[in-house]
């Protein structure tokens, strides 16, 4: 009960919204005619799960960004780490019906002419497996280069340029065709995943609404952590972490378990990703990726659970609608969204609407005190988030 | 191949032998009498002589017939069994003197028939033209010559090769003849002595053309003497091509780093001194190539003269564009973000969407062409490995910017007003320097300075909307490594990333190459976080 009232009413609006839409999406375009003018078209429900799976990613780059300050470039490679293990196991379920029949090795490991399934392809026939390498692989390197970087106070910057050196090598070893990992063409041709075929459109929508739960237990896990004792740590650590240290506080344990769980949820965001758009190949672990999550948080507002949502839907909505509208304008408006967002909205939409809201609120009451007399503006007003 | 070579000299040969007359007339033999043997139905046996007599002559006009021979393309005319050269297969073929190259007429195609050749006459002709151009008047074609024979010679050709070395001036010539006489003695069944000795030369000449002859021979030779011989010469060589192996993967580690110096010296500056990622910088890099583009369009259209200066032209120009959309930067965005670098990180970025977006509409999205000017182009060989003329320059042109950037530093008032600001921008303020002056002079000076990167980078890069970014990545590598607010540290961390990959290539490939150094870095930073040449001071935060 507590939980609840400390997330505040906005957040359960958010999960309601976000579980309406699991049900109404699917059943609308299942059930409803094509005439209907509240049919949801087939080509619409992949692509809102793919908007669905990048909330998810952002407000996983939110948590380690906006509530401990660690600006990670690096998150794209989470999401392809998550989104592999997934493809793996796809890419095992088509078996015998590959374009060379090879019942046991993906059609590339056959072109590429090799005898018998790498080691690391075991066990991922079992979507169990798979299911637990989607959690494990991004949160073991997370873990490790975490543990690392924070031991050794890496911080700001140089945080942020070695996660890209990260993403970068990652990207360079997935193009490579030895990796066993289908080089520049990636893992693809899916036919079926635990049983159903892929393309059909009941077991898109089970997947959309997937991605929806999936964001419903991030942003509520993400909410529990951050209204918790450990959350208040967290802040601490973003906006003073040597204090927070002197104070006698393990500033590094705090961010470890802030990265490791933000990447968890971005190999479970990339996971959902790669049955809905078909494909994940190296090209998800570009550096440029990666930064463009940065600024759907940004848009929306950072340090808060429903801005990061809000700018991922919001950014790649533009997207989606200006690289066919206007191709050649589409990076001018990304470029110039991230001046604007940083020189006028720091804050992103949702803080600073937060921050007027406050404003008006101060002023409000400091009216009623001038007329009453009496001091009823004592609590303290949230600290708006920066 | 051996034979498209030897046939590509000769035709340089004729050219000159165009341009002085044969002494043919003086040896008292008519080449032309000979050529015409060619003619009529006959064996192959006696094409063969007629080459041998061809070749016989020494007279270096008869090149022109035995080439054409060789590519099928003398015929003779059935009436009168007179020999010709015919290019092309056009009716009524064109009839071409075979020693002058004149126009003789025209004739059906009908009406001629091809002489015929086969592998081992073509052989001959090789040989022919390869011991014809040995007594050339140009020493390069005779060096050319000695140089094919080397893998080609014979016992037959030793005899040849003694006239010629007796005949030779030229020291350079005469060593590469002695050379490719002593490879044609391994060949033949001369006595073992002399083969010793020949070993010895050929140990001396020490390159991988050496040890392929040494190696045959070691493998093949039954006296123990000389194959013990052959065996320590190929030894000696292998070892003397390892070290040119090594110098020259350092020569590209060297050449890639000043690449990296380049790119990086200018972001190294403006993250010491402001303590902010421009991530705009690879596109400061791109707008200086793009520079050099139209400057070298405009030289093209209007003055061609001047194109072998288009890159001096091109610097102070990409410096100042590049350093002017540096400083409008600096103004309109990033002075707003002061004491936030990671929101300076996100706003330059999108900078650089924007500029490389901008480059796009302008200029299209595919490469532009710039070209080498006459001193930039070409190559020389140093030992076993060969220079780039282009690559030599980079380096020179790097080192010679890093210099200026370091009496900039040292020796100027801005300079000072700089380092003190990187030091302790605080007390710096303090003592009445104009911070934010000093800012914005810093973020112009290091894009001016990527420009002139882009200048350089122009000349052995594609030129296109992404040229920056395949160097922003390597430059916060080399920044990072180096340490900030030390020009030393950046010329030690680009030379050794640069020497590393190169030396990793071999072994790993080169995208693993970059792996691993990208791995290392990685780890380097866990131990050093401030880099290689950290500013030392008493910081909580930095």
């Amino acid at each position: 009960m507590i939980f609840a009232r400390h997330l505040g009413a906005r957040v359960w609006i958010l999960v309601a919204v976000l579980v309406a839409a699991a049900i109404l999406v699917p059943a609308a375009n299942l059930w409803l005619p094509a005439s209907h003018p509240l049919h949801v078209p087939n080509y619409l429900v992949p692509l809102l799960g793919k908007y669905v799976c990048y909330a998810l990613l952002a407000l996983a780059l939110d948590l380690v960004w906006g509530y401990v300050g660690i600006l990670s470039l690096g998150h794209g490679a989470f999401f392809a780490l998550g989104g592999y293990a997934m493809g793996m196991y796809l890419m095992r379920q088509i078996g015998g019906r590959g374009v060379y029949g090879n019942p046991l090795l993906p059609d590339f490991m056959v072109f590429l002419n090799w005898k018998e399934l790498p080691w690391y392809w075991y066990g991922f026939d079992h979507f169990a497996f798979a299911a637990l390498m989607v959690l494990l692989v991004p949160g073991l390197l997370a873990f490790v280069f975490g543990y690392f970087a924070f031991r050794s106070r890496v911080t700001g910057v140089y945080l942020s340029i070695i996660t890209q050196a990260m993403t970068y090598a990652l990207l360079l070893a997935f193009f490579r065709n030895d990796m066993g990992f289908g080089g520049n063409n990636g893992l693809t041709d899916f036919k079926d995943i635990l049983g159903f075929p892929i393309a059909a459109r009941s077991t898109r929508a089970a997947l959309f609404a997937a991605s929806c739960a999936a964001l419903v237990a991030g942003v509520l896990v993400v909410g529990a952590v951050t209204r918790s004792k450990l959350g208040k740590l967290m802040i601490a650590v973003r906006d003073a972490e040597s204090r927070t240290r002197f104070l006698g506080w393990r500033a590094e344990h705090v961010k470890l378990f802030a990265f490791t769980l933000s990447a968890v949820m971005a190999g479970v965001a990339g996971a959902l990703y790669v049955p809905q758009v078909g494909i994940i190949n190296p090209g998800e672990f570009a550096p440029v990726n990666s930064i463009e999550v940065v600024i759907w948080a940004a848009v929306g507002g950072r340090g808060t659970l429903l801005g990061p949502v809000i700018g991922a839907l919001l950014v790649n909505w533009g997207k989606s609608y200006f690289t066919a509208a206007w191709p050649e304008g589409w990076l001018f408006m990304l470029g110039g969204l991230f001046v604007v967002v940083t020189l006028l909205l720091p804050r992103g939409i949702v803080g600073t609407f937060d921050h007027g809201w406050d404003a008006l609120r101060l002023r409000r009451r400091a009216r009623l005190a001038e007329r009453g007399g009496s001091s009823g503006a004592t609590d303290a007003v949230p600290n708006p988030a920066e | 191949m051996a034979l498209a070579r030897a046939l590509a000299f000769f035709l340089f040969a004729v050219t000159l032998a165009g341009a002085a007359p044969a002494p043919a007339a003086a040896q008292g033999v008519d080449p032309h009498a000979i050529v015409q043997k060619f003619g009529g139905k006959q064996s192959f046996e006696a094409t063969e002589g007629v080459i041998g007599e061809l070749a016989a002559t020494g007279d270096p006009s008869v090149a022109g017939a035995l080439r054409a021979l060789g590519e099928g393309e003398l015929y003779w005319r059935d009436s009168d069994q007179a020999v010709f050269i015919v290019h092309g297969r056009d009716d009524p073929a064109t009839l071409l003197d075979p020693i002058t190259g004149e126009p003789a007429g025209t004739a059906p195609q009908s009406s001629l028939t091809k002489v015929r050749i086969k592998n081992s006459i073509r052989n001959a002709i090789s040989d022919a033209l390869a011991g014809l151009t040995l007594r050339a008047k140009d020493p390069a074609v005779r060096l050319n010559a000695a140089e094919t024979l080397f893998s080609e010679a014979d016992a037959q050709g030793i005899a040849a090769l003694d006239a010629a070395i007796a005949a030779e001036t030229v020291p350079a010539v005469r060593q590469k003849m002695e050379e490719s006489r002593a490879a044609a003695v391994l060949r033949s069944d001369r006595p073992s002595e002399e083969k010793v000795e020949a070993v010895k030369v050929l140990q001396h000449r020490g390159d991988r053309a050496a040890l392929n002859v040494l190696n045959s021979l070691s493998a093949s030779s039954a006296d123990p003497v000389l194959h013990r011989a052959a065996q320590a010469g190929a030894a000696a060589i292998e070892s003397t091509i390892a070290f040119w192996n090594q110098a020259q993967n350092v020569w590209y580690g060297l050449s890639l780093g000043s690449v990296l110096l380049l790119a990086a010296i200018g972001l190294a500056i403006t993250f010491g001194v402001m303590g902010v990622i421009n991530m705009a910088h690879g596109e400061m890099v791109m707008l200086g190539a793009y520079t050099t583009f139209v400057v070298q369009e405009l030289i093209r259209a209007n003055a061609p003269g001047l194109f072998d200066w288009s890159l001096v032209i091109a610097l102070p120009l990409a410096f100042l564009v590049s350093g002017l959309v540096g400083l409008a930067v600096e103004r309109c965005i990033i002075r707003f973000l002061y004491g936030r670098p990671l929101e300076t990180l996100l706003a330059t970025f999108g900078v650089s969407l924007i500029l490389q977006q901008g480059v796009r509409t302008l200029f299209g999205p595919t490469n532009r062409q710039v070209g080498n000017p006459g001193w930039m182009s070409g190559a020389f060989d140093v030992g076993l490995m060969s220079v780039t003329w282009n690559r030599l320059w980079i380096i020179v042109f790097a080192l010679v910017v890093f210099a200026v950037l370091l009496l900039i530093l040292n020796r100027t008032p801005m300079g000072l007003q700089m380092r003190a600001v990187t030091q302790n921008r605080r007390m710096a303020a303090a003592m009445g320097i104009r911070t934010p002056w000093v800012d914005a002079l810093t973020f112009a000076l290091g894009s001016g300075i990527a420009g002139i990167a882009g200048v350089a980078l122009s000349q052995i890069d594609n030129v296109s909307p992404n040229l920056g970014q395949g160097y922003i990545i390597d430059s916060f590598m080399v920044v990072v490594f180096g340490g900030v607010g030390n020009l030393w540290g950046t010329l030690v961390g680009a030379m050794s990333l640069g020497i590393l990959n190169k030396s990793l290539e071999p072994y790993a490939g080169a995208v693993l190459g970059k792996i691993v150094v990208l791995v290392l870095l990685i780890l380097f930073i866990q131990k050093r976080p401030r880099g290689l040449f950290a500013l030392k001071g008493r910081f909580v935060d930095a």
